[in-house]
């Protein structure tokens, strides 16, 4: 933004301060992010940037952490032989790093199967209660996690119990986590896929009908490869979601259930080490490329569509 | 279809002569039951996972059994005798009878718990009075007023009364601060009990100051953003989505990182000199750390509406206003802001809906006065107080539905963006 030649002298100061405050904002934002990032190759066991890692000595900076991850939980961390296995059958985080794809990755094929289905519908002219529907499909989102982590471990307790019929429990098991996370995700496919869906023209649809195409083809041919990248970023969504889920996992998953978010909530509320720190890198990482894929896709979205620009 | 027409034509009818009016119905009818066909085992998914669960969770604030299931004898006392009624022996004898039960069935902790919620402090009289209840001879009154003459109490006969059926609005009563009176009506708690009331308050209170903050902070930048090239302010932009995709506990370790005692921030200014190494700032673990923290979770959601709606506002406008005389100023507040008051609209009530509910900071970083309803609900689920829970999880829920629905009716739930 140009400052206009006519601009007064105060104005001309206000623009200046505008800019610095913006940059100030900017810098609350992303600040905290990155300032973990070096703190985690800490070689001592602080918070702080030692005088060491401001001198940029090579001594003030370790692997440390990242080893923590490895090493914490481990059987035997000094035998030589067997290390990996141990490692990969042992160690917490990583038991933890299995435990989130896995529930991450049913939960975003149930929400998106699901969510895509229903955002096809719900975009139809002719979809009856349409407001309605969606109101209730989107609330999950909304409605305070906490309310629904109480209610999920309640209903999961006991799940047929509503039609009195006893059929075990939900509760500290893998389904209950995917399920309830699944919930989580399903407004953010619904979300993403609708706004695909709206700038998709119909007639598209009715010129495969013309040529002949059936339904099914007509879906897999002609619709699916439209919205594919609203889809992709639908599923994204769902499993950030999930990935990122601590409230539900805390009432309902057991022992054997941890995920990466309830490691670090325990890390967090009982000793709070630099390992943390480490894991926090990762998952920045992590959602450095998880975004970057989401823009590209919606740029190739708008280009499929012909939106130019945003 | 216009029914007074001059002369009547032949009746428009579809190739195999079935009328058209009524083919064209049948048609649109079809592809409405497809549309609903497609939504429908979602919608199933989210009323049996969601919408079900609330509703159990719903009624479980209304019904206790802990008490009514092992007091069948008072319950048929309190039948007969209306309220006010002073307990004579008959009564006490039913009570006698109710925690022999209660000792036989292992259910006195259960019972007592109940009565608990409502005269704090009654748990131990039903848990020791059931033990020796098998030992008791008639007369019953003066033998259980020996053990503990608390038993006479009015207000614990109340509470009897009340616990008596497994239906009940008490966890209400206890979520607005009042309890129940001596005379079986009801009074305010006194003052040291009184804290849901105030926490209520207190929430609506620090989610409008958050909500308020994010969009002091997020006005300039989403106004910056609209207003540059779109080449930089795509690359500005993700600054802004990348908190947004960052994991929550990610950025709440950050900020502990930076705020807590031997913190970057604290050891930066004590490394200036602006304060001693004993006059560290106390930032976290307190209010003040909650309302930092969750103003920089949140801003992302108030800055995306903001900016889609102020990316399409033409800035010819506010160069006519310019050009017709106004100041700077008078072109900002009549000219730009009205122009902006949709993405505020719906910026604030996003984030302060999300605001009202949150659980994950304030238990991290909240320490003993930053902490929100939802703390309060996890509190008592912990100690296993479901009703409870369930009570002030159903007000904290109409709260927000209520904000939800004036969202849907000004900003539409169909203009919800991400990113």
């Amino acid at each position: 933004m140009a400052l206009p030649t006519y601009a007064s002298p105060l104005e001309r100061l206000w623009h200046y301060a505008y800019l610095v405050i913006c940059t100030l904002i900017f810098i609350f934002l992303i600040a905290p992010i990155l300032v973990i990032m070096p703190l985690s190759f800490n070689a001592e066991p602080y918070f702080t940037f030692t005088e060491a890692m401001l001198r940029l000595a090579p001594e003030g900076f370790s692997l440390r952490w990242y080893e923590a991850l490895l090493t914490t939980g481990m059987m035997n961390p000094e035998a030589v032989a067997g290390w990996w296995s141990d490692v990969w059958a042992n160690a917490a985080w990583v038991k933890a790093a299995k435990n989130s794809f896995i529930i991450g990755f049913w939960a975003t094929v149930l929400a998106t199967t699901l969510g895509t289905l229903a955002a096809l519908g719900l975009s139809r002219p002719d979809m009856p209660y349409r407001r309605a529907i969606m109101a209730i499909l989107i609330s999950p989102m909304i409605v305070p996690i906490i309310i629904i982590a109480a209610g999920t471990f309640f209903f999961y307790s006991a799940p047929c119990g509503v039609i009195g019929v006893d059929c075990g429990r939900l509760t500290s098991t893998y389904s209950g986590v995917i399920l309830a996370h699944t919930t989580l995700g399903i407004p953010f496919v619904i979300i993403t896929v609708t706004a695909t869906l709206s700038g998709f023209d119909q007639s598209l649809v009715r010129a495969a009908a013309s040529l002949g195409a059936n339904p099914r083809a007509t879906f897999f041919r002609v619709i699916l490869p439209l919205i594919l990248p609203g889809v992709i970023s639908g599923a994204l969504f769902a499993f950030v979601t999930s990935f990122d889920e601590v409230v539900a996992v805390l009432f309902i998953a057991g022992p054997e259930q941890q995920t990466i978010p309830r490691q670090m909530w325990n890390g967090i509320r009982e000793q709070i080490s630099p390992a943390i720190l480490s894991v926090a890198t990762i998952l920045v990482v992590i959602s450095i490329a998880l975004l970057a894929t989401v823009e590209l896709l919606r740029r190739r979205s708008d280009r499929l569509r012909g939106v130019t620009g945003r | 279809m216009t029914p007074a027409a001059p002369i009547t034509p032949a009746m428009l009818t579809t190739a195999d002569g079935r009328p058209l009016k009524a083919a064209l119905a049948a048609a649109q009818a079809r592809s409405k039951r497809r549309a609903l066909f497609l939504v429908l085992p979602l919608l199933l998914f989210v009323v049996i996972s969601f919408v079900i669960p609330i509703g159990q969770m719903l009624q479980r604030s209304f019904y206790h059994d802990g008490f009514s299931k092992s007091a069948p004898a008072l319950q048929a006392w309190f039948a007969e005798n209306p309220l006010g009624t002073e307990p004579d022996e008959a009564a006490y004898a039913a009570l006698v009878a109710d925690l022999a039960l209660m000792q036989e069935t292992r259910a006195a902790g259960d019972a007592g718990t109940r009565i608990n919620y409502t005269l704090p402090g009654a748990r131990s009289l039903y848990t020791s009075a059931a033990r020796g209840a098998k030992k008791l001879e008639p007369p019953f009154k003066e033998a259980l007023l020996a053990e503990d003459a608390k038993w006479a109490d009015p207000r614990l006969w109340v509470a009897m009364r009340s616990a008596a059926s497994p239906w009940t609005a008490d966890f209400y009563m206890i979520a607005a601060d009042l309890q129940l009176a001596a005379d079986g009506g009801v009074e305010r708690a006194p003052e040291t009990q009184r804290v849901y009331v105030a926490l209520y308050i207190k929430t609506i209170f620090l989610a409008a100051l958050i909500t308020g903050i994010c969009l002091l902070l997020a006005f300039p930048i989403a106004h910056l953003l609209a207003t540059l090239p779109m080449a930089k302010a795509n690359l500005l932009l993700i600054l802004v989505l990348l908190p947004f995709w960052t994991s929550l506990l990610v950025r709440t370790t950050s900020w502990i990182v930076l705020l807590q005692d031997q913190g970057v921030i604290n050891s930066f200014l004590v490394y200036l000199g602006a304060i001693g190494d004993d006059g560290r700032l106390r930032m976290i673990y307190n209010q003040t750390g909650t309302i930092i923290v969750m103003v920089h979770i949140l801003l992302p959601f108030m800055v995306l509406p903001l900016y889609s709606v102020m990316r399409v506002i033409p800035p010819s406008y506010a160069r006519a206003a310019r050009s017709l005389g106004a100041t700077s100023w008078t072109t900002f507040r009549r000219i730009y802001l009205p122009q902006t008051l949709p993405g505020i609209g719906a910026g604030a009530l996003l984030v302060f809906i999300l605001a009202v509910g949150y659980y994950i900071t304030p238990a991290l970083v909240g320490g003993a006065d930053g902490m929100l309803y939802s703390n309060m609900i996890s509190f008592h689920m912990n100690k296993a107080n479901w009703s409870m829970a369930a009570a002030l999880a159903t007000l904290l829920l109409l709260g927000v539905l209520v904000l939800y629905w004036l969202y849907d009716r000004l900003v539409g739930i169909d203009n919800l963006k991400l990113g």
